[in-house]
């Protein structure tokens, strides 16, 4: 099971770019059908009929290599959230009610909601900081979508959607910055902070409405009407993720000129403790993986490659979890024993 | 100016704040729709009796009917409870309303710029020649060169555009300083679809 969440290029095994300080990249689009309303006023039959469409419509870029269609109405609850934790679709589109589906290109860097809040969301993932690329190649499947379906376009406003915040360029980019230094340092609130004068929004791991998990979090921009993409994705991939990621350096650089001992301490301790544990809790594992991570970059800890740690933090969630150790995913279920036996199985020294 | 109901052409009374999905959205309601949804008001005779005379008048002037989208029929209270709009027609039949709201969520930016499908080049295109036409003519305006004006707002009548739905003008400001118009110009700013 790969995933482009995992900070190795798929395509060449090379270390993405940044990866020491950023975990992936994403790179959105909204767009809605001319003909029909949104989806939240629209009729059961009517989505199905834009499932349809879509359906019918060719992909192009990413897909041409292959294309998995899932229905994600009739897709089982653990299959669902499996989904969501390999940020393929969203929070809210793992529960919705209505007809819904989702299009997964073979390498899993690319998916196109059908029915999320708007008619089409199209995303695209890769390692590290790879904003330009990824945008890049985003166009061209949002030009070659566009031979098959109308969006609905305003001169003024421009793509239309169903929540005016996505209005314009309809185009959401992110990073998920890895900041274990800035934490340690007791500095992340205030880059939070300045991340937020700067228009910027903050979210966890997940995305919107979820919690920054361990060191871990999203920056992406607010608005979409006003900036052309070319001037937000330029922005970003030169001025903004390179400053977060120099904040970072620096402040390993003051860690280790610091108080090296000390920093060793604390990431070994955490591989130790991974290592050994034998009930391990969601929020406990990123916590340490976070550390082993930092350590991995900054050379202290180097019998470990950095894609099983980016690997681990996918496969200690609870969907992932439950799939790999045979069980059942159900409410209250506690999954820590499993949890440590799976990353205490894959970090064996 | 005095709001009004959201769902009726009452005055408002009520006015609350929402935020949801990072979006602010404003809710106007008169005395009988706040009480429909639970506010409470005050009960004290005079301003009850003051809110009823009022009710009163404004049901002989006015049938109560919220305004709602001619394509969809969402309405703008229903926009505000949810922060979504329900149709790309939404985006016209609250034009005035939703643009407050999209300057407060947009960081005040109002046009967009950037990418647009193939299909709507030419909207596009005439949204520019609209923009450059409405610039030209708040220039000539400024410069009391009347005769040019009257033509460059013939022009813009042509190309389906006023004032007001050009970007980059002070529409008011604008219409405030031109001589009274003989004949009004289309207030049509191209289909949003």
């Amino acid at each position: 099971m790969r995933s482009p969440l995992i900070g190795v290029d798929p395509a060449d095994h090379r270390e993405a770019p940044m990866a020491d300080c950023v975990l992936s990249s994403r790179v959105r689009l909204a767009r809605n059908l001319i003909g029909f309303n949104f989806v939240n006023r629209s009729s059961p039959e009517q989505l199905a009929d834009v499932v349809h469409r879509v359906q019918a419509a060719r992909l192009g870029g990413p897909f041409e290599a292959g294309t998995r269609w899932v229905n994600v109405q009739a897709t089982a609850a653990l299959d669902r959230l499996m989904l969501f934790e390999r940020n393929l679709i969203s929070r809210p589109f793992v529960e919705a009610p209505h007809p819904r589906c989702v299009a997964i290109s073979a390498d899993e860097t690319t998916s196109v909601m059908v029915n999320e809040e708007d008619h089409l969301r199209l995303q695209m993932l890769a390692p590290g900081m790879q904003l330009a690329p990824l945008a890049e190649r985003m166009f061209e499947l949002d030009r070659s979508l566009e031979r098959s379906l109308e969006f609905a376009f305003h001169p003024r406003f421009g793509y239309l959607t169903a929540c005016p915040t996505n209005l314009g360029t309809g185009i959401r980019v992110s990073a998920m910055m890895h900041l274990p230094a800035l934490r340690m340092l007791e500095e992340l609130d205030k880059v939070q902070r300045a991340a937020k004068d700067m228009h910027l929004a903050v979210r966890g791991f997940h995305g919107e409405g979820t919690e920054a998990l361990g060191d871990f979090f999203q920056v992406s921009n607010q608005t979409t009407l006003g900036r052309s993409e070319h001037d937000l994705v330029e922005e970003f991939a030169g001025v903004i993720v390179p400053r977060f990621v120099e904040y970072e350096r620096a402040a390993r650089r003051t860690l280790m000129a610091r108080d090296l001992a000390s920093l060793d301490d604390r990431v070994h301790r955490a591989l130790g403790i991974l290592r050994n544990c034998r009930l391990l809790a969601l929020d406990e594992s990123i916590k340490f993986l976070s550390r082993v991570r930092l350590g991995v970059a900054l050379g202290r800890i180097t019998d470990i490659e950095r894609s099983l740690v980016d690997r681990l933090l996918l496969e200690v969630q609870p969907a992932h979890l439950a799939r790999t150790s045979g069980g059942e995913l159900g409410q209250g279920r506690d999954d820590r024993a499993a949890r440590a036996d799976a990353v205490r199985g894959a970090l064996r020294s | 100016m005095e709001r009004t109901c959201d769902c009726c052409p009452n005055p408002a009374v009520v006015h609350e704040i929402v935020v949801r999905n990072g979006l602010k959205a404003e809710v106007h309601l008169c005395a009988e729709h706040a009480q429909e949804r639970g506010f409470i008001l005050p009960t004290s005779q005079g301003p009850a009796l003051v809110v009823g005379k009022l009710l009163g008048q404004a049901r002989a002037a006015a049938p109560r009917q919220p305004k709602a989208c001619a394509s969809c029929g969402l309405t703008m209270a229903q926009v505000r409870e949810t922060g979504l709009v329900g149709c790309p027609l939404c985006y016209r039949s609250f034009e005035q309303e939703l643009g407050a709201i999209i300057e407060r969520a947009q960081a005040n930016a109002t046009a967009h710029v950037g990418r647009h499908p193939a299909h709507a080049a030419n909207l596009v295109d005439r949204a520019a020649l609209r923009n450059r036409l409405a610039r030209e003519l708040r220039e000539a305006v400024s410069r009391e060169e009347y005769e040019r004006a009257a033509r460059l707002r013939d022009r813009l009548s042509e190309v389906g555009g006023d004032l007001a739905t050009a970007d980059d003008v002070d529409a008011d400001a604008a219409r405030a300083a031109m001589p009274a118009a003989e004949d009004g110009c289309s207030p049509s700013g191209g289909a949003p679809s």
